[in-house]
Parts: structure tokens; C-alpha cells; sequence
């Protein structure tokens, strides 16, 4: 860019020498204190606003001592899929921070700009912070909901997004899904023993027939996880809300304090959100950058991000390092991998979330 | 028509007709008519004004002078001061050749002119993914040579200029018609240049047609919400406009915050009433002085 | 009119920049909409838009857009009538007023409407009351495009209604014609291609609107999800053959629209000697 200014102005001698002179200064600056300012883009889905509003200063603050370099990172929310769809147009994320993997998975397959082996870059499946789906329910609970099987009573409502674009949504349903093979089968061991085909057979037919019943007790079907917390906890609508916890804690605490009580079922999913370097991206904007977005998101397993994400209602990876206060608020329920019931998150999408998959089959209004 | 004038004694025009004589219609349908505009148009304004003060003029204060907010009415001027000067001289070049000329094809580009009046936005940000996006025609060249289009100003000009494009032209096309072309062509025959006749004949005569479209263009402009959000990333304090910042600040759970910002949107559009008024009043005596 | 093309300067630079424009802006976005749609074969494309969630958003989308259309066209009638015929104090605020759908940002309209009409809002609670559920259902849809519409239909009918003929009405009456016959007989006849145009605009931009019925549609498939929704869904599900091919659609039935809108538009000039 420099170089080719001065071609230009080689016309004029005083402006060039003034410009060289600039040149001069601004490399001896930079050899001298090897600063460089990089500039990050995060694309993350809905829930997470608060959470990297946090941890972006924290990050580059850290990022200066250690290195000296000057990083700003930009935040794009959105949900999920709209976020992972932004990117495979071209978004110009460097990393992205989603609700689920197969998100990621996608962006790999159809850019290539994400290592195909993604999950295994960063410790834990690249999940640096877990969660799960729990219900939000209006101030001492008029409908007296404890457990799964609740939510199908006549007259009550539960409020979920829509799981063709929501990310939330598609844990949500799993995490149905998974009480309802958990209370048929016993024991989830049974799914892949061959002996037991039948009784499996029989326990995803329940739950067939359980979560369809399920999404004919739903309202409002909102394409994003915010969408629905709105619709709930705003619009008066519904009585049960199925939600990151993370999302339901903040709403017991930030948006309506003594209007809603979370109830815990006895069974729910582990839900993994994944974070990935979009190294197709990155790359073009040079080493440092490329160094500083791996930073960014190993930074996240550090005891402080950790105890950051505590705080922010998410399950840290490494318990240790938080707030014991924080970690009180969470409770003790059990809890299934994705991986654990449905092999992986392409199967799962595959199956339940494709156009003509399971849930398609069984959405009758 | 002239048997009726000789048995009736002329009424003005201004006088109330046999067809309105009966006080309780008349009053019945204004009340009507007043309940509808309230209804459907005053109260969305007062909802806005009252949700965004509910948290007190602090709060208030607090989410307009906020630096993202700040970016997103830069980034909706320039916008708007990059599709509408562009508009504008559209709608003149097309107003002109249509208007003024007969040539194959005429009506056909009447109506693709139309086209963005009535399809959705969203397929207006959708086309420009298609040709602008990586998987699309252009996009990779383009991002290749460091100048990306979707996810980026340039996405969210066009996508705003698709939106806009007839309104000039939708404006001036009906007028210049009526006008006709003796005048012009008549300067043109007594040896002004074009520049000359354009600046002397017909940009006076349009001005105020011209004006009217400009304003409409301009609310447009700032205000499009469907195209823009599928092009433009929604980056905070980079491809973020005005009516994403709502969105994103409602999304945030700050509702007065998002109402507050919404009130900075809703004030543009009354200002764009008033001026818009004002245009109509001077238009509509330029037509009554040029009929007379 | 006819033209002495010879005459006047400027065609061939007018031409070519409206052709340019039109080009980059309209006409390669249509080609690159046709050619990705073409992707599919034609069995695929069949199967895309026979979808029943596909056609029931058609379904919603064309049957709110239609009710509040109509609907606009008695509310745009009254409102037209009364600011034309009746004396009104502040009439030219209320005049303005009518235009505030075409100026204030979609999304903007969107929240607002929703805050108004959702159960616990300042109206949605006296429906509510009622056990009438209006935001989230296709009832809110219909509200939010009967906002976005009426000012096409009292834009439309005003000009109609002030170059009428009040001497025609008079004569009427005088007449011994009763109210009724000469609101259907006098009044209404060269009102009709207006109310129409107006209601084919209405129905035209109901049938696109994204902005403000996103918000209070409740989104729900089969039963409030409205077309662009679905393009949307359809992208966010990395669809695009399908996206393009509902966006395809929805074109030609806009495509259609306009052609019936300029041939009213045209007929209206005959009716009422305009132009």
C-alpha cells in the first residue's frame, strides 16, 4: 500500500521523503516494541452477548501483557445457524463461538475454512463451557410442572424456538428425546447392545410419540433462542420455557427478579457449545492475528475465563478455578452427551433435523 | 351533465353536498376515521415514545449517546448519502428516456423499475448473497482482491439501493408525463444546449416531484430492515444500521434501550411527514399555476 | 403522447445509465435467482414448493395479506372520505400522518406493534380478556399489514374523491335517488379502479413484508409463518436451491401482481379521464 503511494508521488520529492521519513519512524516503532493491533471478529449465537462482553477486555488485557500486541475484537450475535450461514457467505469471522457443532461441522464441509478435526484443537471437544436444557416457569409454579412428562398435561404451554433454525431448539429436543429413552430403556447402556434392539425400538417410539405431542403444547415457535425467552418472559406468554440454563438464570436474575422459578428435570442433555478458529479466514490477516485468535480461544480454559463464564450461569470445564458461590447455583441433575445417545452431532442432525428427518415427521400443529 | 347544471344552482366546490347533509354521518364516520388513525398510527408513535422513556430520561440519554449507537447512525448516513444522491440521478436518467421518448422495450423497463416495489426485501439481500456471497458468482474474486461486498458496506449499499431504486423515478415518470415536452423542445429548437435547457426548463419544473421522491428514498433508505439484516453480518459497531441496532438492543433484552433508538428512527420518519407535506403544498401549487 | 424523438437531447446517456442500473441491479439479480434455482431439476423443484409447510406459508401469506387488504379498503374509504369531504381540525396533520407506514422503518413498526398487541400489552390485554389471541397468530399478521397497507388505499382513492363531480351527486339526490342508491350508482363507479389499484398495492407489499411481521407472527410452521420467513429459514438451514426456488416463486406472483396493478392503474386513467 505504502510502496505503491510513493510511486505515485514520485513526482513530488518532498512528499515522498516526508512519507519515507513517516515509513522510517513507524517500522523503528514497531521492530522496537514489536506491537501489532489486530483486529478480531468473534461470530457467536444469542446467549453468549454477555458472556464475551466480559471476556474481550479480559482477553486483550492479558493478550498485552503477554505479548504486547493490541487486539479488539468485534462481536457479531445472531443465532446459530443464521451466524454459521453468515460465515459460509463469506462473514469474516476469524472465530466463531456457536451453540452446537454440527454448525461448525458445516461451515468445515462447505468452506473449508475450518479444520475438518476442529473438535479435537482445543481441550474438551473444543467446549470450553457446557450447559444444559432446564425449564423456566412463572413464580411458584401455578402448573405445578417437576419433570418432562408435565410439559404434555393439557392446558399447559411450553415455549421453545424452532429447531430447524435455532441451535437452542435442537438441544431442547434432544434433551426430550434423551428423558424419554432414559425412562423407557433404564439404562441409555442398552442402545447400542444388539440383544436389546426391540426394547430400543420400542423406547424411540415412545419418544416419537412423546416430543410430537410435545410441540402441539407450543404457542409461539420463534426462530432464535432469544426469540423465545422474549415471547415468555416479555410477552407474558406460555408456561413453561425450555432453556439454556444460562438463559434461565438470567432471566430469574436480570430481567424479571421473583416472576419465574427454574425447575430442574430429573434427566436433560449435556449441551457442548463448541468454539473453532476460522483459520481459512485468519490467515489472511497474518501470523500475529493467527496467533492471537488460537490465544483467544485457548484463553477461555484459563482459570479466570472460567470463573467468568461461572458467573455467567455457564458450567465451567474446570470447576476449580470458580467462584464457589457461583458454582452453587448449579444443580445436580444427569446429564447425556450428544455423543453418548446419538454418536455424533451430523447423525443427530441427520436424523431428528434434516428436511423430511424425524422432526419434520412428527410437527403437526 | 349540462341538464343537471341548468336545474341545479351551482354549488362551490367547497360546499357540503346533499350526500353529507345529515350531521350524525358526517360526525359518525370523521369519529370513525379519527379512531382509525389514532388506532393504527398514533398510538404505535406514543407506545415508542412511552417504552423508551419508561427507565427515565437517563437511561434514555444513556442508550442514544452509546458509542454503538453512534456508529449505527454513521453507518445509516452514509448509507443513505451513498444510495440516494446515486437514486436521485437514477430516477432522472430514467424518468427522462421513459417519459420523453418511445423506444421497444419501453414498458418492460417501466416494470422492472418497479420490481423492488413489491418483492420481499429478504430476497432483495438473498440475490446479492447469490452473485456477492463466497459460494456465489463474484464473491470470491471480490474477497480475493481485499474488497468484500456481502458482510460489508458495499452489501449493504447495494442491497439498500435495490430497495430504493424506484422511488425517484416512480415520482418523476407520471409528472414529466403530464408535463409534456413542448417547452424543452422548443428551448432545445431556439439553440440552448441540453445542459442549458435541463437546467433551466426541466429540473424547475420537476423540483418539487423530484424533492418528494428524494425524501421518500431517503426515509426508505435509513429504515430498511429486511434486506439489510440477511447482508449485513450484523457486526457490532461495523455493518450494524440504525434498525439492526433496534433489533440487536431488543435481542439484548434491552427493550428501553432498543424503544430509545427506535425513537431516534421514528422521529426521522416524522420529520420526513413534515417535509414531505410541505413539498406536497409547494408541488400542488406549481400544478395549479401550471394549469392555469 | 406521441414523441418527436429527433428533438431532444439526452436519450441515448438517459438510456444507457437506466439500462445500466436496471441491469446490475435488477436484471443480473433475477438471472443469478433463475440460475440458481435452475440447479434443481424440475422433480426437486416440484418437491420444494409442494412441501405443505411451503405451501401453507403461501397459504398465510396470501390469506392475511388478502384480509388486510380488504380490510384497508373500507378503513382507506373512510379515512380517505372524511379527509377529503368532511371539515376536520388539524386536518393536514392527520393528512401527513396517513404516510407515517411508508416512513417509519419496518423494524421499528415490527416491536411496536408487538408491545401493543401481545397479551399483556396496552391492547392485546382487551383481546386477551376476550380470549382472542392476536400477537403470535395470523390475526397479528393481518394487523400488522393492514398498518403497513392503508396508506396505499387512501392515497389511491383521495385524488379519485376530490376530482369527483359533487354536481353528479346533487343531481342525484335531487333526483329522489335515496343515500344508498347514490353512494352505489354516482359515488362508487369511479371509485372502483382506485379502491382497486389501492388494494392490489396493499395486497402487493403485504404479500413481501418482512420487517414488521416478524416480530409479531409467532413463526410458527403451517399455521403463522409467513413466505420471506421461510426463505429465511430455508438460507439459515444452508437451503439455498430451496430458498431460491421459494424466492423464485414469490417473484412471479409479484411479477403478476405488478402486471395487474399497471393494467388498473391504466384503467383508472380511462375511468376518470386523467391523464
Amino acid at each position: 500500500m505504502q510502496t505503491s503511494r510513493l510511486g505515485l508521488l514520485s513526482g513530488k520529492p518532498v512528499f515522498s521523503t516526508l512519507l519515507l521519513g513517516a515509513l522510517g519512524v513507524t517500522s523503528l516503532t514497531s521492530t522496537f516494541a514489536q506491537a501489532e493491533e489486530i483486529q478480531l471478529l468473534n461470530a457467536s449465537y444469542d446467549p453468549t452477548r454477555e458472556l464475551y462482553q466480559d471476556y474481550n477486555p479480559l482477553f486483550s488485557q492479558w493478550y498485552k501483557q503477554q505479548t504486547g500486541d493490541d487486539v479488539t475484537i468485534e462481536q457479531s450475535h445472531g443465532g446459530s445457524g443464521k451466524q454459521a450461514r453468515s460465515v459460509i457467505d463469506g462473514l469474516p469471522a476469524d472465530v466463531v463461538t456457536l451453540a452446537l457443532g454440527y454448525d461448525i461441522d458445516a461451515i468445515a464441509d462447505r468452506t473449508g475454512k475450518v479444520a475438518e478435526d476442529w473438535q479435537s484443537a482445543f481441550p474438551h471437544h473444543s467446549a470450553p463451557y457446557t450447559s444444559t436444557i432446564v425449564f423456566l416457569v412463572r413464580k411458584g409454579n401455578p402448573k405445578g410442572i417437576q419433570d418432562w412428562d408435565d410439559l404434555t398435561r393439557d392446558g399447559v404451554e411450553v415455549i421453545t424456538p424452532n429447531p430447524k433454525t435455532s441451535g437452542g431448539a435442537r438441544w431442547n429436543f434432544l434433551a426430550a428425546w434423551i428423558y424419554v429413552l432414559k425412562r423407557e430403556l433404564g439404562d441409555l447402556g442398552k442402545l447400542d447392545d444388539p440383544q436389546y434392539a426391540d426394547e430400543v425400538k420400542a423406547a424411540k417410539a415412545a419418544a416419537e410419540t412423546y416430543v410430537g405431542n410435545l410441540y402441539r403444547h407450543v404457542p409461539v415457535l420463534d426462530s432464535g433462542a432469544r426469540g423465545a425467552t422474549n415471547t415468555f418472559v416479555q410477552r407474558g406468554l406460555g408456561d413453561v420455557l425450555l432453556a439454556w440454563e444460562n438463559e434461565a438464570f438470567l432471566a430469574t436474575q436480570e430481567l424479571g427478579k421473583d416472576q419465574f422459578d427454574i425447575v430442574v428435570p430429573s434427566v436433560s442433555i449435556l449441551a457442548e457449545p463448541p468454539v473453532a478458529v476460522v483459520e481459512g479466514n485468519v490467515k489472511n490477516k497474518g501470523e500475529a492475528a493467527e496467533k492471537a485468535a488460537h490465544a483467544y480461544l485457548e484463553h477461555l480454559y484459563s482459570p479466570e475465563a472460567q470463573a467468568l463464564a461461572a458467573a455467567h450461569y455457564y458450567r465451567p470445564v474446570d470447576p476449580e478455578a470458580a467462584h464457589p458461590q457461583d458454582l452453587a447455583r448449579f444443580p445436580d441433575l444427569e446429564l447425556h452427551s450428544v455423543n453418548e445417545v446419538f454418536g455424533s452431532w451430523r447423525d443427530a442432525q441427520k436424523t431428528y433435523f434434516d428436511d423430511g428427518g424425524v422432526f419434520d415427521q412428527i410437527y403437526q400443529p | 351533465m349540462s341538464t343537471t347544471q341548468n336545474i341545479l344552482r351551482p354549488a362551490p366546490r367547497t360546499g357540503t353536498a346533499p350526500t353529507e347533509s345529515i350531521p350524525w354521518v358526517r360526525y359518525a364516520l370523521s369519529a370513525l376515521a379519527l379512531l382509525i388513525i389514532a388506532l393504527f398510527l398514533i398510538l404505535p408513535l406514543v407506545a415508542v415514545l412511552f417504552e423508551a422513556f419508561r427507565e427515565g430520561v437517563g437511561a434514555y440519554v444513556d442508550a442514544i449517546t452509546d458509542p454503538y449507537t453512534g456508529h449505527a447512525i454513521l453507518l445509516t448516513l452514509i448509507t443513505a448519502l451513498t444510495c440516494v444522491p446515486l437514486n436521485t440521478l437514477f430516477g432522472i436518467a430514467a424518468a427522462w428516456c421513459i417519459a420523453r421518448f418511445q423506444f421497444p422495450g419501453r414498458s418492460l423497463l417501466t416494470t422492472l423499475i418497479d420490481l423492488p416495489f413489491s418483492v420481499s426485501p429478504v430476497i432483495a439481500g438473498l440475490v446479492f448473497i447469490l452473485i456477492f456471497g463466497s459460494q456465489g458468482w463474484f464473491g470470491g474474486w471480490f474477497a480475493a482482491h481485499g474488497f468484500p461486498i456481502i458482510f460489508a458496506l458495499p452489501g449493504i449499499v447495494l442491497a439498500t439501493m435495490f430497495v430504493t431504486l424506484p422511488f425517484v423515478a416512480r415520482e418523476l415518470i407520471p409528472l414529466m408525463q403530464e408535463q409534456g415536452s413542448e417547452q424543452e423542445e422548443a428551448s432545445i429548437m431556439l439553440g440552448a444546449s441540453a445542459w442549458r435547457m435541463f437546467w433551466t426548463i426541466t429540473l424547475p419544473r420537476i423540483k418539487w416531484g423530484l424533492l418528494y421522491g428524494v425524501i421518500l428514498c431517503n426515509a426508505r433508505a435509513m429504515g430498511e430492515f429486511g434486506a439489510v439484516s440477511v447482508v449485513s453480518g450484523h457486526i457490532r459497531g461495523a455493518t450494524n444500521t440504525l434498525p439492526l441496532h433496534v433489533e440487536i438492543l431488543y435481542n439484548e433484552y434491552q427493550f428501553s434501550a432498543a424503544f430509545a433508538v427506535a425513537t431516534l428512527l421514528a422521529g426521522l420518519a416524522i420529520v420526513t411527514l413534515i417535509i414531505k407535506s410541505i413539498v406536497e403544498w409547494r408541488q400542488q401549487r406549481q400544478w395549479e399555476n401550471a394549469s392555469s | 403522447m406521441s414523441q418527436r424523438r429527433s428533438l431532444l437531447p439526452g436519450f441515448g446517456l438517459s438510456l444507457g445509465v437506466t439500462v445500466f442500473t436496471v441491469s446490475l441491479l435488477v436484471l443480473i439479480p433475477l438471472v443469478a435467482l433463475v440460475t440458481k434455482s435452475a440447479e434443481l431439476s424440475l422433480g426437486e423443484l416440484w418437491h420444494t414448493l409442494a412441501d405443505r409447510r411451503v405451501l401453507a406459508a403461501f397459504r398465510v401469506s396470501f390469506s392475511t395479506a388478502f384480509a388486510a387488504a380488504f380490510f384497508n379498503l373500507f378503513l382507506g374509504l373512510i379515512v380517505a372520505w372524511v379527509l377529503v369531504r368532511y371539515p376536520l381540525p388539524l386536518k393536514r396533520a392527520w393528512d401527513s400522518l396517513i404516510d407515517l407506514p411508508f416512513a417509519l422503518p419496518t423494524a421499528v413498526a415490527g416491536i411496536v406493534l408487538t408491545t401493543l398487541y401481545s397479551p399483556n400489552g396496552w391492547l392485546g390485554q382487551f383481546f386477551a380478556e376476550l380470549g382472542i389471541r392476536v400477537a403470535f397468530t395470523p390475526l397479528g399478521i393481518t394487523i400488522a399489514l393492514i398498518f403497513i397497507g392503508l396508506p396505499f388505499v387512501v392515497r389511491t382513492v383521495e385524488p379519485v374523491l376530490q376530482d369527483l363531480d359533487r354536481q353528479q351527486e346533487e343531481a342525484s339526490t335531487s333526483l329522489g335517488a335515496s343515500r344508498w342508491q347514490t353512494f352505489r350508482r354516482v359515488l362508487l363507479p369511479p371509485l372502483v379502479p382506485a379502491l382497486l389499484t389501492g388494494f392490489s398495492l396493499a395486497f402487493a407489499r403485504g404479500l413481501g413484508e418482512y420487517g414488521s411481521v416478524i416480530f409479531i407472527a409467532g413463526n410458527m410452521p403451517m399455521k403463522s409463518e409467513i413466505v420471506p420467513l421461510l426463505i429465511v429459514t430455508k438460507l439459515e438451514q444452508y437451503n439455498y436451491p430451496g430458498a431460491t426456488v421459494i424466492a423464485l416463486a414469490s417473484l412471479v406472483v409479484a411479477f403478476v401482481m405488478l402486471l395487474i396493478i399497471n393494467g388498473l392503474q391504466q384503467w383508472t386513467r380511462q375511468r376518470t379521464g386523467r391523464d
